[in-house]
């Protein structure tokens, strides 16, 4: 550190200078804001996480035949989410999204009401996914269901 | 608009009367100022290690089976993940190098002299914790060197004697240094450390507060009887400007470091693996681990191991209460820890330079 004033040894009309004391102010706080966002930028690009890639699944083994007793249902996994299939009374299959569309929760089969249930908020959907009471604003995304063999194949419909 | 937030706050809790003490508080300047800024550069880096550790929190995961893949998704996935990370471990080891470096010009400048033993005190406490900080870190990436150098330096740590069994245990979570020892490094180095931390840097810097900044015996006797040649600085603004401007270039040296040199990851540490050559701790243990290296397995009738744990330890809580050996800070006293002093530096430098070059 420099004990000594060194604004004293500035002559007094530079150091009152007012172009020069603006300029001097100019570089000081250009330098100081440019600095600041260079910190500031990596660290709110840091903040915000990668993309989690969508495993991109159109189609899906959801379970075996044998899995479901008849008026039953069970959540699965269809890629990064879960999906439900429901086997009804007659032995038709249904799956549909299991994601409520109200707020996000998952939902599940009610074999008394033989609706699909979301226990967040109430919400009933019936088994085409149509939201029928509660407060879901949308019907669940429905999937088509092929039984391959002894397998239980979901397929996601594209551009329907 | 700040004129009115001032007068609120001034309403309030008499914010004037608050800062007047900074107003009127001083900054001796003398050919020895410049020292000074080592303490404030000290925690400058350690606000610095709160905010990066912080921003590492947020995709760290301290499990034995992710936190090497998760510190891997930081520096490859992440935007910037690189830069903090290699930011949080320059920004540990230079905070390391200031302390000791505080501490050794507070020690050369004798400023740990009467009233101010306890800040000495305090400040050896928080370089200890700097170390413990190290130590702790330095596994959570899970790579082979942390590995190996924590199975070392815990291991040593059993060689204290009485309680070196139940420490090693304590400090491994178990017998040995598994996932259970990550979970608990991780507990010391985010949550137990930085409390303990704050709450004696709070202490410290009070201390320092209360007790104004220490300057050199032969210059203290000469402003007394000749106050006219006394020179000081208001700290606000005058030194706290040129604080900052220090930090700033610190700043620009970490950011410089971490950006051409960033920290490497290495290889996921392999429990059942052989300890590859080489294995050696962060710089600041190194003068220890060599140390402990070139004892004979037997001195006299004790281990060596022992030997060398039972001396630094010594040696540290000596170093601790080095201010109360200096009561009247004249003679032989005085010319013990300047020696002490000298040799200190010297033994770390060389142990450290021998270290590295014996491989």
């Amino acid at each position: 550190m420099c004990p000594k004033d060194s604004a004293a040894q500035v002559p007094r009309e530079v150091a009152q200078s007012p172009v020069r004391r603006r300029f001097a102010e100019f570089l000081l706080g250009g330098g100081l804001l440019a600095s600041a966002i260079s910190f500031l930028y990596p660290i709110l690009r840091y903040l915000v996480p990668p993309a989690q890639p969508d495993l991109g699944t159109d189609s899906v083994v959801a379970g075996r035949v044998g899995d479901l007793r008849r008026n039953s249902g069970k959540v699965f996994r269809f890629g990064n989410r879960p999906g439900i299939l429901v086997l009804t009374e007659n032995g038709d299959y249904k799956a549909m999204s299991g994601v409520c569309t109200h707020l996000n929760c998952t939902v599940q089969y009610r074999p008394d009401l033989r609706q699909v249930w979301c226990a967040c908020h109430n919400g009933f959907y019936d088994l085409n996914g149509r939201n029928v009471a509660g407060p879901p604003p949308r019907p669940l995304e429905l999937y088509e269901v092929h039984v391959r063999g002894e397998e239980i194949v979901v397929d996601r419909r594209r551009g329907a | 608009m700040l004129a009115r937030v001032r007068d609120w706050l001034d309403e309030r809790f008499g914010w004037d009367e608050l800062i007047a003490p900074l107003r009127k508080k001083t900054v001796p300047v003398h050919r020895y100022s410049h020292w000074y800024f080592l303490g404030g550069i000290t925690l400058f880096l350690f606000l610095i290690q709160v905010g990066t550790g912080i921003l590492l929190l947020l995709y760290y995961r301290p499990s034995a089976n992710e936190a090497f893949e998760s510190v891997q998704y930081i520096m490859t996935r992440v935007e910037f993940g690189w830069l903090v990370r290699s930011i949080h471990s320059w920004a540990g080891n230079l905070m390391i190098l200031t302390a000791f470096a505080h501490m050794f010009s507070v020690l050369f400048l004798r400023a740990y002299r009467k009233p101010r033993e306890l800040t000495w005190v305090s400040g050896m406490l928080l370089l200890f914790l700097a170390l413990g900080f190290g130590f702790s870190g330095y596994l959570l990436p899970w790579n082979t060197l942390a590995f190996f150098a924590i199975k070392v330096g815990t291991e040593v740590a059993g060689q204290v004697p009485l309680i070196g069994k139940w420490l090693v245990v304590f400090l491994r979570g178990g017998e040995e240094v598994t996932g259970a020892t990550l979970t608990r490094f991780f507990g010391f180095h985010v949550a137990l450390l930085p409390g303990i931390t704050t709450l004696l840097i709070a202490l410290h810097v009070a201390l320092v507060q209360r007790f104004g900044i220490s300057v050199p015996r032969s210059l203290e006797a000469q402003w007394k009887t000749l106050p006219s040649v006394k020179r000081e600085m208001r700290f606000f603004p005058n030194f706290l400007l040129r604080e900052l401007m220090a930090w700033y270039v610190a700043l620009g040296v970490l950011g410089a470091l971490a950006a051409l040199a960033p920290w490497e990851l290495g290889t996921k540490a392999d429990v059942f693996a052989p300890a590859p050559a080489g294995i050696r701790p962060e710089w600041y243990f190194l003068f220890m681990f060599q140390t402990l290296k070139v004892l004979p397995a037997k001195v006299w009738f004790i281990d060596g191991e022992v030997l060398g744990v039972l001396a630094f330890g010594a040696g540290g809580l000596l170093w601790l209460l080095l201010p109360f050996f200096d009561r009247n800070g004249q003679g032989r006293a005085r010319q013990w820890i300047l020696g002490a002093g000298i040799f200190a530096v010297a033994y770390i430098i060389a142990m450290t330079v021998y270290g590295y070059a014996a491989k």
